[in-house]
């Protein structure tokens, strides 16, 4: 039960969650916060009550062993080691999709010893990647989707903060890109019917929910029916991978942020023959590969979302 | 002059075996797939994106990425699994008609095999 459930019933309780609606703004008019705070500033920010972090790791790829990157289980255990290494622990970790490059079993189990050093909570929603077993996400869900709805679509709240983890990446059609379903977006008016403006919302799916280059499929078809349902709230931020490079935009109240991958960099949308992988000199490698912090920090910076990489 | 080439064809099939049989495409072949094109799989695009066949053609198609493909029938008629790098997958056409297909995991990539009566 999230404590904004209960914000109507005293004055102090509103203003509270108006402060996080305006604050939510803030991001807006700022739109180089994200990038401009380093990671040193948002950890030594001060955790007021109800304050967190959560993590954000994306596109591990384990299993992945071309010339972009012969060793991804290398590069994703250095990922983890870095959240290992945090003086300001997480509550939790989110991973955005295409745990495994083929979605074998022996990938998944190595992808899950991976992450299980890091002794959090892993909420996952899967990529394109994780769904390439004979029963076509039946792996997966066997797996992470315990208490899931349909193709493996939950939300959940966490200290005043409602979470959503969509599906993107299942039934998609000839010549389109990332598919929602009307089932998962009937369910999703649901979700968030009923729940007050001013709740602070986080999004987060696998393929970006807003059109970063449509001619690589990078985007999701029927993302305007679900941005439709969160536009009335205060402070909405939507977390996805796929395209394994930073992106933002925002609109409205609505913040979006594509994170790194752990395993190998891809080009910017147009700037290549293809969204394959992009082959960078060795030693350049960690600069491109990386993970994102996200701090809630109720009264001053509401969310700041830090990119680090895995060469610093 | 048909009948020539028949007789010529069997014997070249006997002569080379079986290896030999199922390269034959002439108008006597008896094989129910004849060999055909390929259609290769790079950089996320199927080459040649269209390609006319007769029936009873085998296409192939062969994943030359780093990335992982499928390739599904708009009408679901034909579905490769998973292909990985070089990996391949066949399908022979025993109906005339014009076949869409994409890749399931990254549907952007369209391509269509038109197959006319043989």
């Amino acid at each position: 039960m999230s404590d904004h459930d209960n914000a109507g019933e005293d004055r102090r309780g509103f203003l509270k969650c108006m402060a996080w609606a305006g604050t939510g703004a803030l991001f807006t008019v700022s739109g180089g916060l994200m990038s401009s705070i380093s990671l040193d500033q948002a950890m030594a920010a001060p955790m007021k009550a109800k304050g967190f972090t959560f993590l954000q790791i994306s596109d591990s790829h384990v299993g992945f062993n071309k010339p972009a990157n012969p060793d991804s289980k290398a590069t994703y255990q250095e990922a983890v080691s870095k959240i290992i290494a945090m003086p300001v622990k997480p509550d939790f970790i989110i991973h955005t999709g295409d745990i495994t490059q083929l979605s074998k079993d022996s990938e998944f189990d190595d992808a899950d010893q991976i992450i299980k050093q890091a002794g959090l909570t892993v909420f996952h929603v899967p990529g394109e990647h994780d769904m390439l077993d004979e029963g076509a996400g039946k792996a997966y869900l066997d797996r992470y989707g315990k208490g899931t709805k349909g193709a493996g679509w939950y939300s959940f709240d966490h200290k005043g903060v409602h979470f959503v983890a969509l599906i993107n990446v299942v039934n998609l059609k000839a010549g389109g890109m990332g598919s929602l379903g009307a089932d998962q977006l009937a369910w999703l008016e649901k979700d968030l019917a009923g729940r007050p403006s001013s709740q602070p919302i986080v999004v987060f799916a696998h393929i970006p929910l807003w059109t970063v280059y449509a001619d690589w499929g990078w985007g999701t078809d029927d993302a305007a029916q679900a941005l439709s349902h969160l536009k009335r709230f205060g402070s909405v931020t939507v977390l996805n991978g796929h395209i394994h490079q930073i992106t933002q935009k925002v609109e409205g109240n609505i913040a979006f942020h594509t994170a790194r991958s752990t395993a190998f960099p891809q080009p910017v949308g147009g700037q290549g023959p293809s969204p394959g992988p992009l082959k960078v000199p060795t030693e350049q490698l960690h600069s491109m590969l990386g993970i994102t912090t996200a701090t809630f920090v109720r009264g001053s910076q509401p969310i700041a979302l830090v990119d680090q990489t895995l060469a610093t | 002059m048909l009948k020539t080439l028949k007789v010529g064809a069997l014997a070249l099939s006997i002569s080379l075996g079986v290896v030999a049989a199922a390269a034959i495409s002439g108008p006597g072949a008896h094989a129910a797939a004849t060999a055909g094109p390929t259609v290769n799989i790079d950089n996320f695009v199927f080459g040649p994106e269209a390609l006319t066949v007769t029936v009873g053609t085998t296409v192939t198609w062969v994943n030359r990425d780093d990335i992982p493909h499928t390739v599904v029938a708009n009408d679901k008629s034909f579905k490769s699994k998973v292909m990985d790098t070089d990996e391949k997958f066949s399908f022979t056409f025993t109906k005339a008609g014009e076949f869409g297909y994409f890749c399931s995991l990254h549907p952007h990539m369209v391509g269509k095999v038109i197959v006319k009566a043989a």
